[in-house]
């Protein structure tokens, strides 16, 4: 927290920029949307390959007239509404306090 | 968009009658007007005009992104295209919906922390003003002009259906275009920006209110039962079984992915839902906006499901076709209610085009003329007044070459057409604004390659595709110079829009890189230090409506300089250059450092007022 104070180099934003804490934090913060980002791509991107690349497949009627490729399709508005759910949850928890707490030194610097 | 199940245009013989049609369609808009002019009236502080002084709540805000985002190709394009083509049509639906997980991961938040009114602003602050700036309007009005089109072509098809004017009287179709286009050019001069909010968050209501009615209705006459619905919609689409399957429209499967990129990585790069970004306070209420607007959007797209496919079950086989597959959904209401809620859906569809058709209208003004005319041509001098005239003119305009659009884009897919809007905005804007947030190299000429690349190549590949010419269900009839297979260019134009942001990055890679400013709008956009903060401290008390959205706000002094701490409160000063103040400690990059500019202290964020802020106030026409 008195990092600043030690880096007397470069503007308030440069000195937050290279406390062990704001690189904690942007690591943090990446290594939940970059993974996540990814996992939505590639699951929405399969629907797609799939029903042009497995028709057949997607065709197969589960349960009345419901087939494959509505479940699936479904399936996207689920893990839509899920991933939502998941980074408001992390963003409260991890985010947050630790935006919170860098800013303090951002705005303290600048006093 | 082959149609190959054009039948002898068995249209319903009268769908309702006209004067029955009308008066209630009227009468539901004359209502809606009045409430929305109501609710914004009231003279407001000059960044109101843009951003509604960042004061918005995030509930607020994300029904109104909602409300922004759910056009005439949500309700009546994907409802047509389900209807029509079942499964293929139902993808739209669905990557509507996932891309806004883009702007929820990785743009929402960070965009708000590090801008102020339009994605210029992100764009300029670590890159050289001028060229970004006009490359950040291009892209914006290719993108809004494309979104137009689509709406005008879905209005006109809708006050036609009212009017029962033949699909196949194509002046008449045209003459309704013109006249539709000119009263909703008329509505955004009058009602303007502090309407336009309002306007949104009320047809998101009325929107989501009518498709839930719609949809229980029509799950009500099958017993709730989904599967039986789909099965009577086989037994009436003269597709039978297919259309429960892939492939029915499209019959190149890499036209299908294409499709689908473009869905999925429009969302964040458009730029009337980015501006949304920027009327809230903080960055945890942009989060908040956008979850709320996914919810509301998913919800909505479920509903779709049950439209589109009811309306090929209750309707008489035959009915919709690829001509009037945009009236899928009216016609539906019709079936269910008869005239009554036929009027009433078609208000709804009315209302939702006019709102989307403000937004648009007024962020590709307001980028002109915050970014072009006053930034770039007139370099931060021009007179309140001369802004005022620019941004009005350039509404007039962009509605004008939008009406001439849509009556060329009639009787298309709305929500094909929208498609293309989501393919411009995936490839000029999305790369860019990703990389200049992520991407520590990345500089002026590599986003002047991504955004002018990404624009250029993806309006040509549309011009030259079967979208467009050389096919039977093209804009242009009987004409062909298509050489482009694919009716939508995504799959092209976004990763080299992407490859052309890395090529210029490299290419430019002598510019010098400016540490301070990037350590600056990284922390910033991380942590939300020196972003601008809500402005709205007091409303007039007439403003009741506005009074819940400002009291959970509290207007907080400027962070990064105490001496300006009063000021916002004292009265705001005009400040010729609005780019000031966006970093306020530091100079512009592409400005030689001068003392005049510094003689004056920087404004804080809260007071920099826009030059053209009385945009579209109607007190200010009085001079």
């Amino acid at each position: 927290m008195s990092s600043v104070d030690q880096r007397p180099t470069g503007t308030i934003y440069e000195q937050v920029q290279a406390t062990p804490e704001f690189r904690a934090f942007r690591g943090r913060l990446r290594r939940f949307v970059f993974p996540m980002t990814v996992v939505f791509l590639v699951w929405y991107l399969a629907y797609v390959a799939l029903a042009s690349y497995a028709p057949g497949f997607m065709a197969i009627r589960v349960a009345g007239n419901i087939n494959v490729g509505l479940l699936i399709g479904l399936g996207q508005f689920v893990s839509t509404f899920v991933i939502t759910q998941l980074y408001v949850r992390f963003a409260e928890r991890e985010i947050d306090p630790a935006a919170t707490h860098l800013r303090g030194l951002v705005e303290e610097g600048n006093r | 968009m082959s149609a190959p199940y054009v039948l002898a245009q068995a249209a319903p013989a009268a769908v309702g009658s006209v004067a029955a049609n009308v008066s209630i369609f009227a009468v539901f808009v004359l209502i809606t007007l009045v409430v929305v002019f109501r609710v914004s009236r009231g003279n407001a502080t000059r960044s109101d005009y843009y951003t509604g002084g960042h004061s918005f709540t995030g509930p607020q805000n994300g029904t109104a992104i909602a409300g922004d985002f759910l056009s005439a190709a949500s309700f009546l394009g994907i409802a047509g295209a389900i209807a029509l083509y079942g499964y293929d049509g139902f993808l739209y639906s669905i990557g509507f919906l996932v891309g806004w997980l883009m702007a929820l991961l990785l743009v929402a938040e960070l965009l708000r922390n590090t801008g102020r009114f339009t994605m210029g602003d992100v764009l300029a602050f670590r890159m050289r003003q001028r060229p970004v700036r006009a490359a950040a309007a291009t892209s914006t009005l290719v993108v809004s002009l494309f979104y137009l089109i689509a709406q005008m072509a879905g209005a006109g098809g809708l006050i036609s259906l009212l009017l029962q004017i033949p699909k196949t009287d194509r002046f008449s179709q045209a003459v309704v275009v013109v006249v539709v286009g000119l009263i909703m050019i008329f509505y955004v001069l009058v009602g303007g920006m502090k309407g336009t909010t309002w306007v949104q968050i009320i047809k998101a209501g009325l929107l989501l209110v009518g498709a839930a009615v719609l949809t229980a209705w029509v799950l009500g006459r099958y017993g709730f039962n989904l599967s039986e619905i789909l099965g009577r919609a086989t037994l009436n689409s003269p597709a039978g079984e297919a259309i429960l399957d892939p492939g029915l429209q499209y019959k190149s499967k890499v036209d299908f992915i294409s499709l689908g990129l473009a869905l999925v990585l429009g969302t964040a790069g458009l730029p009337h839902i980015l501006m949304r970004f920027y009327t809230v306070p903080t960055a945890k209420e942009a989060r908040r906006s956008v979850v709320w607007a996914i919810w509301l959007i998913g919800i909505f797209y479920l509903f779709t499901l049950v439209l589109g496919y009811g309306a090929t079950a209750l309707l008489p086989p035959g009915t919709i076709t690829a001509a009037n597959q945009n009236d899928a959904a009216p016609l539906l209401a019709y079936a269910l209610g008869g005239e009554l809620l036929l009027g009433i859906i078609a208000a709804v569809a009315f209302a939702t085009i006019l709102a989307v058709v403000a937004g648009l209208t007024i962020t590709a003004s307001a980028s002109f003329a915050h970014d072009v005319y006053a930034n770039v041509l007139r370099r931060g001098k021009a007179s309140p007044d001369s802004e005022v005239r620019v941004a009005r003119t350039t509404a007039v305009a962009i509605g004008v070459v939008a009406i001439g659009g849509g009556i060329v884009a009639n009787g298309q897919n709305v929500a094909f057409l929208v498609a293309l809007a989501f393919a411009v905005a995936a490839s000029a804007n999305l790369p860019t604004i990703l990389f200049s947030l992520f991407w520590r190299r990345f500089n002026t000429t590599g986003a002047l390659f991504s955004i002018y690349g990404g624009v250029t190549i993806c309006v040509v590949l549309i011009v030259f595709s079967p979208a467009v010419s050389g096919s039977s269900s093209s804009m242009i009839k009987g004409a062909d110079f298509a050489w482009f297979p694919l009716s939508n260019p995504g799959l092209v134009s976004i990763p080299a829009s992407f490859l052309l942001g890395v090529l210029g990055t490299y290419l430019g890679g002598r510019e010098k890189f400016d540490a301070a400013r990037f350590a600056e709008m990284e922390v910033r956009s991380l942590t939300g230090a020196g972003a601008v903060k809500a402005t709205t401290g007091k409303v007039e008390p007439s403003r009741a409506v506005s009074v819940s959205s400002v009291g959970a706000i509290p207007t907080f002094g400027p962070v990064d300089g105490g001496t300006r701490g009063d000021r916002g409160r004292a009265g705001r000063r005009d400040v010729t250059d609005p780019s000031e103040g966006l970093t306020a400690p530091q100079e512009p990059v592409d400005r030689p450092a001068s003392g005049r500019r510094r003689a004056v202290p920087p404004p804080g964020p809260n007071e920099v007022t826009v030059p053209h802020a009385s945009l579209y106030d109607r007190s200010a026409w009085r001079d």
